[in-house]
């Protein structure tokens, strides 16, 4: 990338978000600023449409004192960081070893149909990216989708299509178990263990 | 004090080693990628691997302190397989390209390859291929050959501090690159070739244009500043074609700035290889025959207070001591080196010498720099300066720029010396808190309007904070000229300094100047004169010269120079000169005889029992002075708000050779406005 | 069966509210004051006594642990990180403390912080956790409102600061020194050891670093005494634990029981037993995707212990089993594995960057049976080139489910490799 290209779209914080990394900010040590780096970086890839970009990497560095070429090591070590463009809706498949065991090939299928792309591709209309990612940590409630700040789980083809649907007609849908009627990670029919206290619902998360 | 025993051999070690140095203490030798003696540890390649009995697993003994009563097998067949599974994977996506590759023949991988590895490639996959990465004009690049030791990431970061570097990506995609193809903008960027333990980053000039067993090395002394780090310089026929560092602890350790290196190029081209004479106005090849008649044809009848003489930055002891010694005996006495109007005289040695010796710097935990930028008049002096900014603190009076560490902005006039002397501000604190304080006088102090002024001011703050005391001198000039130490020691310094040479030949009162490589003053101030320049470039010396005197360069020829410290140190002949250069100590030796006063040797070495015999102190070689410090120099009086400036701005551009070099100007484009980093980090107090 | 009584994570499943005024009906944050006063010795000895190994994987006995901290400070701050980075395959335990009972973990981060004389915890949650994180910012903000945190710590006079700091997506950060450079705004990269963290760790300070799990535990443990935890499981394997219970089983779920619970129990009754009944048991992974796997007959006995695993050559690890029934085809699960470790080398020392993309191209060859008999040997002299001589313990992990593949598997990859030889050949 070649200078012009880096000074030509501008990035700064909006005064919300400055005011938010003041107080990441006061998490660490005064001398310690780079500690901040990742939750800034996360903060500024979603200001900045789901990606981060070159002027994004240097106000970060810039704020924190940093090398450039430090953050740009932080940017591309963690998956969650995008370097390019993405789509406004980020779909993430998890396919490790015990969401694949339990079908994940299937909500795969289910998702490339839908969308008509690949994993890492963005829908032509901009509205849809797919990613691979590695095992969620949600493995009990395999498979998994991340989606925005929750997790779909318990998923098969057809629900799979039925959440991709709803996301496209702007339906807001419940996280957690899709296809059954569990709660949680608690398993299917109720819990073995811990049945008073399960018997006096009240969770709200 | 550990005892470990290596091999059944029983080694005590100084507390902090590691387990590999104990093994070399033992004798015995480990392989190693990443580790290196200058650089922190990041015990990745594995290749260090040892048996530690007790231990489950093999240890990366690179990593690994000694400890007392460690007990370690370096040739177990644990071991001896567990560094053969390393090398594979070393060499697994690493290219099988040795024939075409520059670090053919100095190759640490080909080197482990022939010593461990036993099978065949067992990878049959295909090989990673990386992208080039642009570093720069100086280091090629072919990052497929790169095994991620990582030791020009720690480099740049730890030791030039440019942290242009850095590792992207993760897992086998790690990439070793700078940001965004922005240039490894640093005075000491080559130095990554040699650490570089393959051939991934190799000398970009250099490329191709010869192989290691073709070349006649020569260890010898650098002077493209005033360290005099030791270097080798390696050459084909009559040609260098590089130059290497050469391991100094107390000068340049085992490293050299980019001109030093790179300036190479420089001593090919602008050469003067034949005498010349201005005739009708246009310069024109002649005789060295027709050159002397013209000079003495000149000389005939003018008397020595209208004759001045003046030396360069690059000129070696022994042609300085002829050149004294004819102009002496032509009655001359208007002899000066101070090209950039320095105002420290010559009667104190200490006045004018970097006392604290460069090595000293590591034991000094404070430091005033007034006047320079270290970075760019001394580059590889100022690593160990990196390393006192982060132990102490360092302060400094002028222009600011970026050190590569964080300094302190006192003010850029006089007054902030004046003040610092009278004990006010947070500074003033840290210093008479500091056990081994040190002031730094660069050339933009002592040849500031007030120069003499400063060098009065900084000698007393010197007094005052306890810079001086039986086993630790604070007080230092730092010179950027290779040749001015020796000059200032042969006196080549007159009492109303260059300034009254160039008004003299303005006025009329100076009618002929010699000038030995002179080529940083302002030359068309001589223009009234005669001006006879005696030198080995067509630079900046000869566009007012009458008449040219063709001598060699500085590897053309044995030299004596004496550093910044007082270090006396030899330099030795690489190769011969172009055409008819000469040896500058013979041209003076055989004018003078035209002239009709030969001086009184006919050998280098007869020259050098003379000089040594008027100048007892040559003789010491490779020693640090121990000056007495004097009551007062420099001259106390009222100061101006003139600012103090740097002097030295573009690094690359800095004498004749450097100016000839292609590669140096292309430097100077490349890393215009380079950004890698924010300012901020390294100028901030 | 463990008796309801004797559960910690009564909260396990979130049918109840995660927030403060719950979590203290349930027990948490009752007298703290009490246990800190007791001081920092009585509460390194009571968790020693406890014999809590560590939760994240390694075992390593956590009161011991704590005493590794300086007794006398230098100076230097000390600190307590919180693993939450929960990565390894199969494992989503630590998830559910966060989201469920944040309040277990907080007033844990207390105790321990208070036992190791630490000035502040980090969390280190991994990125995909947006939902866990906000639940614990949440509930840190109604720690400090009810003073059970911060300046005037529960009212002991103990300062003490909690802070949450987010990982990005890598697993390798939930290596311990790799989670101190990524909290240090760094590659997460593992550091060298020696230094420990506990002389040499956050900022250079010193540092604990402990499972989300091992820490939550602690305030019962102190509050109901060591001894107690201790009657629970058997010696040197006490107390209970969270279990993980994924892959073909009829009922996948989390939960908790009591250390040593044999295998086949464990799945029957809580999971609803193997999909197509026990008899159409192929394997299991017992405890995340870094240990060897067990055939079926070893699952038919083998108890959930630190040490009855090792001594079948595997190990607890994060006690994540993963429960794989005949359909399954075993050469891809272990593929899919050498893959994620392949994707999660953090590149840094040569064995591992090189060798776990080695392995996983090998092994993708051998799914399809498109290899050489040879390489098999091969492949398992590449493993064992990486075992042992990497930075950390993610080499091992890469290297160890491709050899517990082999030593029960090799005929059916065998298979694999003939079969399309000659495929091959009649085409
Ligand atoms: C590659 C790798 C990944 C790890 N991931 C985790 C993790 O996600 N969570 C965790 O608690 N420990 C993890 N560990 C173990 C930690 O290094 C460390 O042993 C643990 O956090 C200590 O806590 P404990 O003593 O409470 O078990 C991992 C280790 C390695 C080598
Ligand atoms: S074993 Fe792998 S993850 Fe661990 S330090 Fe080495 S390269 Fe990084
Ligand atoms: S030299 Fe020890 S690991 Fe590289």
């Amino acid at each position: 990338m070649n200078i012009s290209v880096r000074n030509a779209e501008a990035f700064e914080f909006t005064p919300e978000n400055l005011k938010w990394a003041a107080g990441q900010l006061a998490k660490y040590p005064a001398s310690r600023k780079q500690s901040a780096v990742m939750p800034l970086l996360t903060k500024a890839q979603e200001q900045n449409n789901g990606w981060i970009s070159v002027p994004v990497m240097e106000y970060i560095a810039d704020m924190l004192e940093m090398p450039y070429i430090r953050v740009q090591e932080v940017v591309t070590f963690y998956t969650m960081y995008r370097q390019k463009p993405v789509g406004k809706h980020v779909i993430e498949v998890c396919t490790t070893t015990p969401c694949w065991l339990r079908g994940s090939d299937d909500v795969v299928a289910a998702c490339k149909d839908e969308l008509g792309i690949g994993f890492g591709e963005t829908t032509a209309d901009g509205e849809f990216t797919l990613l691979e990612v590695e095992c969620a940590g949600a493995c009990v409630n395999a498979p998994v989708i991340a989606y925005k700040e929750e997790y779909y789980e318990d998923l098969d083809n057809d629900s799979t299509r039925k959440f991709i649907r709803a996301i496209k007609n702007g339906d807001i849908i419940a996280p957690g178990p899709q296809t059954t009627d569990r709660h949680k990670s608690a398993p299917q029919g109720g819990p073995t263990t811990l049945k008073e206290f399960c018997a006096t619902p009240g969770g709200d998360s | 004090m550990p005892t470990l025993k290596i091999d059944g051999i029983e080694v005590e070690v100084e507390g902090g080693a590691t387990v590999l140095q104990a093994c070399e203490a033992a004798g015995v030798e480990i392989p190693r990628f990443c580790f290196h003696e200058r650089l922190s540890i990041s015990g990745n390649c594995r290749m260090c691997l040892v048996e530690m009995e007790k231990a489950p697993k093999l240890i990366a003994s690179c990593a690994m302190p000694a400890g007392e009563g460690m007990i370690i097998h370096t040739n177990s067949d644990k071991v001896k397989r567990g560094r053969e599974g390393v090398l594979e994977f070393t060499l697994m996506n690493h290219p099988l390209d040795c024939p075409v590759c520059d670090q053919g023949g100095e190759c640490d991988l080909q080197d482990q390859y022939i010593a461990y590895s036993g099978d065949d490639a067992r990878y049959e996959d295909e090989r990673r291929i990386v992208a080039k990465e642009d570093f720069g004009p100086l280091i090629k690049t072919v990052m497929t050959r790169c095994i991620h030791c990582t030791r020009c990431v720690r480099f740049a970061d730890e030791i030039a501090g440019v942290p242009a570097l850095g590792g992207i990506g993760r897992g086998d995609h790690m990439e070793i690159t700078t940001y965004q193809e922005q240039p490894f903008a640093s005075e000491l960027s080559g130095n990554v070739v040699d650490l570089c333990p393959v051939g991934a980053l190799t000398n970009k000039p250099y490329a191709f244009s010869a192989r290691p067993w073709e070349l006649k090395s020569t260890e010898t002394i650098d002077v493209h500043d005033a360290m005099g780090s030791s270097i080798r310089a390696d050459a084909r026929g009559r040609e260098v074609m590089r130059f290497l560092p050469r391991v100094h602890e107390d000068v340049n350790e085992e490293w050299i700035s980019d001109k030093t290196r790179q300036a190479v190029d420089g001593l090919k081209y602008n050469r003067l290889d034949q005498p010349y004479i201005r005739r009708d106005g246009k310069m024109q090849p002649a005789s060295w025959e027709e050159a002397f008649e013209a000079i003495s044809a000149k000389l005939k009848g003018v008397k020595g207070d209208k004759i001045a003489g003046i030396v360069g930055d690059l000129c070696d002891l022994e042609s300085m001591y002829a050149f004294k010694g004819l102009l002496n005996d032509l009655g001359s006495s208007a002899l000066e080196c101070r090209q950039d109007g320095a105002k420290y005289g010559g009667r104190h040695r200490a006045g004018y010498l970097f006392n604290t010796g460069i090595s000293g710097i590591d034991e000094a935990d404070a430091c005033l720099l007034v006047g320079t930028n270290p970075r760019k008049e001394a580059a590889v002096l100022n690593i160990r300066l990196r390393y006192l900014a982060k132990r102490g603190v360092i302060a400094s009076v002028g222009a600011v720029e970026n050190l590569t560490y964080p300094a302190v902005h006192l003010g850029d006039t006089v007054r902030a010396l004046e003040d610092l002397l009278a004990g006010k501000g947070k500074f003033a604190k840290s210093l008479k808190a500091a056990k081994k304080p040190m002031i730094i006088l660069g050339a933009g102090a002592v040849s500031h309007p007030d120069g003499a002024a400063v060098l009065k001011l900084a000698h007393d703050i010197a007094d005052k904070y306890g810079m001086i005391s039986k086993d630790w001198n604070g007080f230092n000039v730092l010179h950027h000229a290779a040749s001015r130490v020796g000059a200032m020691d042969l006196g080549l310094v007159s009492d109303k300094g260059m300034d009254g040479i160039l008004d003299g030949a303005e006025k009329g009162d100076i009618n002929i100047v010699f000038n030995l490589g002179v080529d940083e003053i302002d030359l068309s101030r001589l223009e009234k004169a005669f001006v006879i320049y005696q030198g080995s470039h067509g630079d900046e010396g000869v566009k007012y010269a009458d008449v040219i005197l063709p001598g060699v360069a500085y590897t053309e020829k044995p030299g004596t120079y004496i550093n910044m410290e007082g270090r006396v140190q030899k330099a030795q002949r690489v190769i011969f000169g172009p055409g008819e250069a000469r040896e500058d100590w013979t041209i003076l030796r055989a004018l003078s005889e035209k002239l009709g006063s030969r001086l009184p040797y006919d050998t280098i070495a007869q020259l050098r029992e003379k000089m040594q015999a008027d100048y007892p102190h040559f003789a010491n070689i490779d020693q640090l002075p121990n000056e007495d410090w004097p009551e007062s120099f420099g001259v106390a009086g009222k100061t101006s708000d003139a600012p103090i400036t740097n002097l030295i701005d573009d690094f690359y551009q800095t004498n004749p050779i450097a100016r000839s070099s292609k590669v140096m100007a292309e430097c100077r484009q490349a890393y215009e406005g380079a950004k890698f980093e924010a300012e901020a980090m390294v100028t901030n107090g | 069966m463990l008796a309801d009584k004797d559960r910690i994570f009564t909260n396990l499943y979130g049918y109840q509210s995660w927030q403060l005024d719950a979590a203290k009906k349930r027990g948490d944050w009752d007298n703290t004051k009490d246990i800190i006063e007791k001081g920092v010795d009585w509460i390194v000895n009571e968790m020693k006594s406890s014999g809590l190994r560590g939760r994240g994987g390694a075992g390593f006995p956590t009161g011991l642990k704590w005493s590794f901290m300086p007794r006398e400070s230098d100076g230097r701050p000390h600190y307590l990180v919180v693993n939450a980075d929960e990565g390894e395959p199969g494992t989503c335990k630590d998830r559910e403390i966060m989201r469920h009972d944040p309040h277990k973990l907080l007033e844990g981060c207390l105790v321990a912080g208070f036992g190791m004389r630490a000035e502040a915890a980090y969390i280190y949650i991994r990125g995909e956790f947006v939902h866990e994180a906000n639940v614990l910012d949440a509930a840190i903000e109604e720690a400090y409102a009810a003073g059970l945190i911060g300046e005037n710590a529960c009212g002991t006079g103990y300062k003490f600061d909690i802070y949450v700091h987010r990982g990005a997506g890598a697993y390798i950060c939930g290596e311990e020194t790799a989670l101190i450079e990524s909290i240090e705004g760094k590659k997460g990269q593992p550091r060298l050891k020696p230094p420990f963290p506990a002389n040499v760790g956050l900022y250079g300070c010193p540092t604990t670093v402990n499972n989300v799990e091992s820490i939550a535990v602690a305030p019962t443990i102190l509050r109901r005494g060591g001894a107690w935890f201790a009657g629970l499981g058997r010696e040197n394997n006490t107390g209970t634990k969270l279990f993980c219970i994924s892959g073909h089983v009829n009922k996948p779920c989390n939960v908790e029981e009591e250390m040593g619970i044999p295998l086949k129990e464990l799945i029957e009754k809580h999971a609803g037993g193997v999909r197509g009944g026990w008899d159409n048991l192929l394997a299991i992974i017992p405890g995340g995707s870094s240990v060897h796997m067990l055939p079926k007959d070893v699952c038919d006995t083998v108890l959930m212990d630190f040490d009855s695993l090792r001594d079948e050559g595997s190990g607890l690890g994060t006690a994540a089993v993963i429960v794989m029934d005949k359909s399954t085809d075993i050469v891809r699960a272990i593929a899919r594995l050498a893959a994620f470790y392949h994707h999660e080398s953090c590149g840094q020392c040569t064995p591992c960057r090189e060798g776990t993309g080695w392995m996983s191209r090998i092994m993708d060859r051998m799914v399809t049976g498109e290899a050489e008999l040879s390489e098999i040997d091969l492949l398992l002299d590449v493993t064992k080139k990486i075992e042992g001589h990497t930075i950390c313990a993610l080499g091992d992990a890469a290297a160890w489910p491709i050899q517990g593949l082999f030593r029960h598997f090799r005929p059916e990859v065998e298979r694999r490799i003939l079969e399309y030889k000659k495929s091959r050949n009649a085409a």
